[in-house]
């Protein structure tokens, strides 16, 4: 307030002296400090915001550009549906991370979503404050675990567990990595779906309530129903971070280029191809160019998944 | 408050790792210069004029990790030269010493008689012995080098069947493009026939996935083993593996780092130079530390 007032001097000083200061003001409308400053700081936040943007143009063209041939030179087919992949030996057929890839997130929604859902329900609907507070930070809590450390609790716990527990030789396996991952999902999907539940209107609830519902069935037939984009949303983003993910899984999946017959086969995601090859395959040698080809492959994956994401929200807003 | 603690707790932290890094710098300097040997050789490379240039080492992956060990140590003791140390593979590496394309090619194998014919020169520069380790508790102590090719192949899938407990043996082995793995298969010729029930990225995690699994069976580094007693190394053909039994050539399951070069044709000063002090005493530290067992004597 106290800058409004110093203005029209300003302006007065300005017009008196007219300089190539002020006509470079006038031209782009700027008449006072005030606007300079406003200007810069417009153009300091437009330059930041096409940061944002040109890195994700730049990976998506290198990724392409350095991508693609490989994939040409192998065949489209040969490279997507070859069950064979031993890199160093001129095989390249990435089957078998694809289906490993998408069993596993499938697996991990499997368990995830259930658990992720409930929990939200539980913490909008259910839980006293004291209850929920503590979910709520143990839930966050879970979120800040660098995924390093997933995979070495995964490591020491799960996979001799899981040994034991079905008689195996090796407890490396994808069951291991769908568990992994289905912990790892939880609090996207549990804070995603939480707040949607509590942005459903009371009068729904109510009224729900007024007809004679008990309050369970009112949360399952009216909140949940009311609340499916942004659950959507929710298991949308959990497949992203599940699809997406390569240190904790890289330590209790086996890494072997397997196809995921079973859920005790040691198998290989196409995250895990690209990091556990990357450091041996020559630079300029086919090898090196298919792995980058890998990258392309899952960067179309998560770019699907962003697109169904994106036509999730649009659909929430519209509701 | 809080914010101040943070920060204080970010700059000693800050403070205590630089300290760590300037320990080890040392540590690494020390033993060189104190060795009468080596303050020898570095200034024998020195003295009589300033070496400068490149010098190119082409070939086994597997020796990538000493030669570029070798190759740092080199470039900080002569500061005008530059090592480069490419892979590609022990052929490649022939091929490169042949043709001249790299002052020094890196074959992780023995030169065959057509190659030896063709005027190439190895020179053994280190050996790699590869240990077989099993959980501490598995009763089998011995194995043949036909028996863990067998193993491996997937002939054998049972501990019963080789004098153990009964249980399926779960193989755990180094990702394709390991130099470790590498030399294993190549060993026991199975290369690309290994049925893995996991190829984890890291020696420590191969210790690790053993130490935990009682059926488990894999392979590391002659040094990362020694001395370890939560696993336990298998004595193939009855021979212990250990540096001694590698340099004697009893222990199987190893491998020689060869240095190729080619007749008749004379290395720059620089190259020499290196070629002269890798395959001296000095070196040998370096090499023990880089994983093989150095045979300069």
């Amino acid at each position: 307030m106290a800058d409004m007032s110093s203005m029209p001097e300003q302006e007065k000083k300005a017009e008196g002296k007219p300089s190539a200061m002020t006509r470079f003001k006038n031209r782009f409308g700027l008449h006072s400090a005030r606007d300079v400053v406003e200007f810069i700081v417009h153009t300091l936040f437009f330059l930041c915001g096409f940061v944002a943007v040109a890195c994700v143009l730049f990976i998506s063209a290198y990724l392409v550009i350095s991508g693609l041939p490989a994939i040409l030179e192998i065949g489209v087919t040969d490279f997507l549906l070859g069950e064979v992949w031993d890199g160093r030996n001129g095989e390249y057929g990435i089957l078998p991370f694809i289906l490993t890839s998408l069993a596993g997130t499938a697996g991990a929604i499997l368990i995830g979503v259930p658990i992720g859902v409930l929990t939200a329900m539980f913490l909008a609907k259910v839980a006293n404050n004291k209850v929920a507070a503590v979910i709520r930070s143990a839930v966050s809590l879970l979120a800040g675990i660098p995924s390093v450390v997933y995979g070495l609790v995964g490591m020491m716990v799960l996979v001799p567990a899981i040994r034991e527990l079905f008689g195996l030789a090796s407890g490396s396996s994808l069951l291991a990595a769908i568990v992994v991952l289905s912990i790892m999902i939880l609090p996207s999907i549990i804070n995603v779906a939480e707040t949607s539940l509590r942005a459903v209107p009371k009068e729904y609830e109510e009224a729900s309530l007024a007809l004679g519902a008990t309050h369970i069935e009112t949360i399952f037939r009216v909140s949940l129903p009311a609340a499916r984009s942004g659950v959507a949303t929710a298991i949308v983003l959990g497949i992203g971070r599940a699809i997406g993910e390569a240190m904790a899984i890289i330590m209790v999946s086996g890494n072997v280029a397997n196809m995921p017959t079973s859920l005790f086969t040691s198998v290989r995601f196409l995250t895990t191809a690209i990091a556990s090859e990357m450091n041996y395959a020559t630079v300029g040698s086919l090898w090196r160019d298919a792995l980058f080809s890998i990258g392309l492959v899952l960067f179309l994956f998560i770019m699907l998944i962003n697109v169904i994401l994106n036509v999730f929200i649009k659909n929430k807003k519209e509701d | 408050m809080k914010k101040i603690i943070a920060m204080m707790m970010a700059l000693a932290m800050t403070a205590s790792l630089a300290a760590c890094g300037g320990n080890g710098g040392e540590e690494s300097q020390t033993p060189a210069s104190n060795d009468p040997a080596t303050s020898q050789s570095v200034a024998g490379t020195e003295t009589p004029t300033e070496l400068s240039g490149t010098v190119l080492c082409v070939g086994s992956t597997s020796m990538e990790n000493v030669m570029k060990t070798l190759a740092e140590q080199f470039g900080n003791d002569n500061e005008g030269v530059t090592v480069n140390v490419e892979g590609g593979g022990s052929g490649a590496g022939v091929e490169a010493a042949l043709n001249g394309t790299a002052d020094i090619g890196l074959a992780s194998r023995a030169l065959d008689a057509d190659e030896e014919a063709q005027g190439l020169v190895g020179t053994i520069l280190a050996l790699d012995g590869i240990a077989v380790i099993v959980h501490p508790d598995n009763p089998v102590a011995d194995l043949t080098v036909e028996q863990i090719a067998q193993i491996y192949t997937g002939e054998i899938t049972n501990w019963s069947e080789v004098g153990g407990n009964d249980g399926e043996i779960a193989l755990i082995g180094r990702e394709s493009g390991s130099g470790t793995r590498d030399g294993f298969e190549s060993i026991t010729d199975t290369e690309g026939a290994c049925q893995y029930d996991e190829e984890l990225t890291s020696t420590g995690s191969v210790i690790e996935s053993v130490r935990n699994n009682p059926n488990a069976i894999g392979y590391a580094s002659l040094s990362n083993v020694e001395g370890d007693d939560t696993i336990k190394a298998l004595t193939v053909g009855g021979v212990a593996c250990s540096e001694a039994t590698v340099l004697d050539g009893t222990y199987e399951i190893q491998r020689p780092f060869v240095l190729v070069t080619k007749e008749g044709t004379e290395l720059s000063a620089q190259a020499q130079a290196f070629f002269d002090w890798i395959t001296s005493t000095a070196a040998n530290d370096l090499i023990a530390g880089a994983g093989a067992v150095p045979v300069a004597e």
